[in-house]
């Protein structure tokens, strides 16, 4: 079983590798890139502390053999602040409502609120609740996280506006 | 949690796809999500030397609807399955049920292709699938080839599929004017059902005139019940025909015990899923 030569896009960069077909993406990403925003939580497909978007989806790094995600391309937590290290408004609003406590399951909410924001710019509560159900917290009870990710809809909102 | 060594394959057409699969014999396996067979790689409980990955087969993802009749590619995802208006507008069932599969990223990952050549019992699209009188289009070696939904599914993990052929399409006609429900009993979000019903029905002139009815989790196979479609037709669906569909179900399924509860709260569990999904199926016929 030979090793196979991958290519990915991670955050905005060209990634090349040698990888054995069956490294798990989340392996990859954290022990050859030391990309380690991603967490394991469980290892087992559950907890979403390990969510990328890739090519528009969150996907469960776990979940995914970096054969598969060869050619595509990535996001990770790393890759949504700005250059200047200006806070995504995501980000900012975690802080701000106060979103996290251990702060483990974090990058995998994060990265999953913003495909969620992207597809539903304004989401209600409930579609809130319902987009994260596969990212699992152990500290919050959810509350603040909600409320953050409803916090930062507007600004994302006003962001893409103002780009546009 | 390190599956074993496999070689990766990616190829771009179903012909490609098929003659690798029998080529390589019992060695392969094909990959489409990855979200049921990636797990079971991890525990050993699978290890395939070989795998197909179908993510660049042309053609394989994607939904068509035309005059009522609703064609699927095997690639497509959960996802996709639940953003499709005209799917939505077709066959409304479909999208109700997925939206109770697994979790945000599951979907997008899944397939309706691996989800129906799974097997396993605990899956939801199989019991949907044959609610619908859905037909599976099989490729192989020597060509292409139909099996009915309700036709397919002998036990767990044992399916009418041969080994070296692949699921490429599924097919059935919408559902537009009848009433439909799936109703689906889980632990939590995410979970596999203690018990899930799929119903569709048509009233005329205040009485049942057509009715489907297949339970998911409750055999080592999904369950057509044709003999709970037929207590509801005719009736006005009153409590004594549903007393009698729930009845006539409760022989057709099989439950064992697991850590989703004894035989008992299965059949309990399967008796209210039942009786939920007709009085919402009728409430929208
Ligand atoms: C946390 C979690 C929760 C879940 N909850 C649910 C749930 O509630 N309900 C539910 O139904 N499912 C659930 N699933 C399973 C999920 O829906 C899977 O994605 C689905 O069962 C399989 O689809 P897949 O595309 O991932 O298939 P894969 O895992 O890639 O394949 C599954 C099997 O089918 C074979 N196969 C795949 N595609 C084809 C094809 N086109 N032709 C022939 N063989 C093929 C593969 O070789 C493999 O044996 C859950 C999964 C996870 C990880
Ligand atoms: S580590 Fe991937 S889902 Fe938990
Ligand atoms: S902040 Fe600790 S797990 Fe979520």
């Amino acid at each position: 079983m030979s090793k196979m030569h991958v290519k990915l896009t991670v955050n905005g960069k060209a990634v090349e590798a040698l990888a054995e077909p069956r490294t798990l993406l989340i392996h990859f990403l954290r022990e050859e890139l030391g990309i380690t925003g991603p967490h394991i939580g469980c290892e087992s497909s559950h907890c979403g502390a390990c969510t990328v978007d890739m090519g528009g989806r969150s996907v469960k790094a776990c979940t995914m053999f970096v054969a598969q995600a060869n050619g595509a391309e990535i996001t990770t937590v790393e890759g949504l602040a700005a250059a200047d290290g200006t806070l995504h408004p995501l980000q900012e609003a975690f802080r701000e409502h106060h979103g996290l406590q251990c702060g483990y399951c974090t990058p995998g909410m994060i990265t999953r609120a913003y495909r969620l924001l992207q597809e539903n710019p304004s989401p209600t509560e409930a579609e809130v609740r319902f987009g994260l159900a596969g990212n699992l917290c152990r500290c919050t009870g959810y509350q603040n996280i909600v409320k953050a990710v409803l916090a930062a809809a507007p600004v994302m909102q006003a962001q893409k506006e103002a780009a546009e | 949690m390190i599956p074993g060594s496999f070689d990766y394959h990616r190829p771009a057409t179903v012909q490609e796809a098929a003659r690798l699969v029998a080529s390589l014999g019992e060695d392969a396996r094909v990959v489409a999500g990855g979200h049921s067979l990636i797990p079971m790689m991890k525990l050993r409980m699978a290890a395939p030397a070989h795998l197909i990955d179908l993510q660049g087969v042309e053609g394989l993802a994607g939904i068509a609807v035309s005059g009522g009749e609703v064609r699927i590619g095997a690639m497509t995802t959960q996802h996709m399955l639940i953003e499709d208006a005209a799917l939505a507008q077709a066959a409304p069932l479909v999208r109700e049920a997925a939206l109770q599969i697994a979790d945000p990223q599951v979907r997008y990952m899944g397939t309706i292709g691996g989800n129906l050549a799974n097997g396993d019992p605990g899956n939801d699209m199989p019991g949907l699938m044959q609610c619908l009188d859905a037909a599976f289009t099989l490729v192989g070696p020597e060509g292409a080839r139909q099996v009915r939904a309700r036709e397919f599914y002998f036990g767990a993990y044992d399916t009418a599929r041969a080994e070296d052929e692949i699921l490429s399409e599924i097919a059935f006609s919408g559902h537009a004017g009848a009433g439909y429900a799936y109703e689906k009993q889980k632990r939590k979000i995410g979970d596999y059902a203690t018990a899930a019903a799929a119903v569709l029905l048509r009233m005329e002139g205040g009485r049942c005139a057509a009715a489907s009815v297949a339970m998911t989790n409750l055999a080592d196979r999904p369950i057509f019940s044709q003999a709970a479609a037929d207590a509801l037709v005719g009736s006005p669906l009153d409590a004594a025909a549903l007393d009698a569909a729930v009845a006539a179900m409760q022989g057709d399924i099989a439950p064992g015990a697991d850590t989703r509860g004894p035989v008992e709260f299965k059949r309990h569990v399967a008796g209210v899923m039942l009786r939920r999904a007709v009085a919402r199926a009728a409430s929208r016929a």
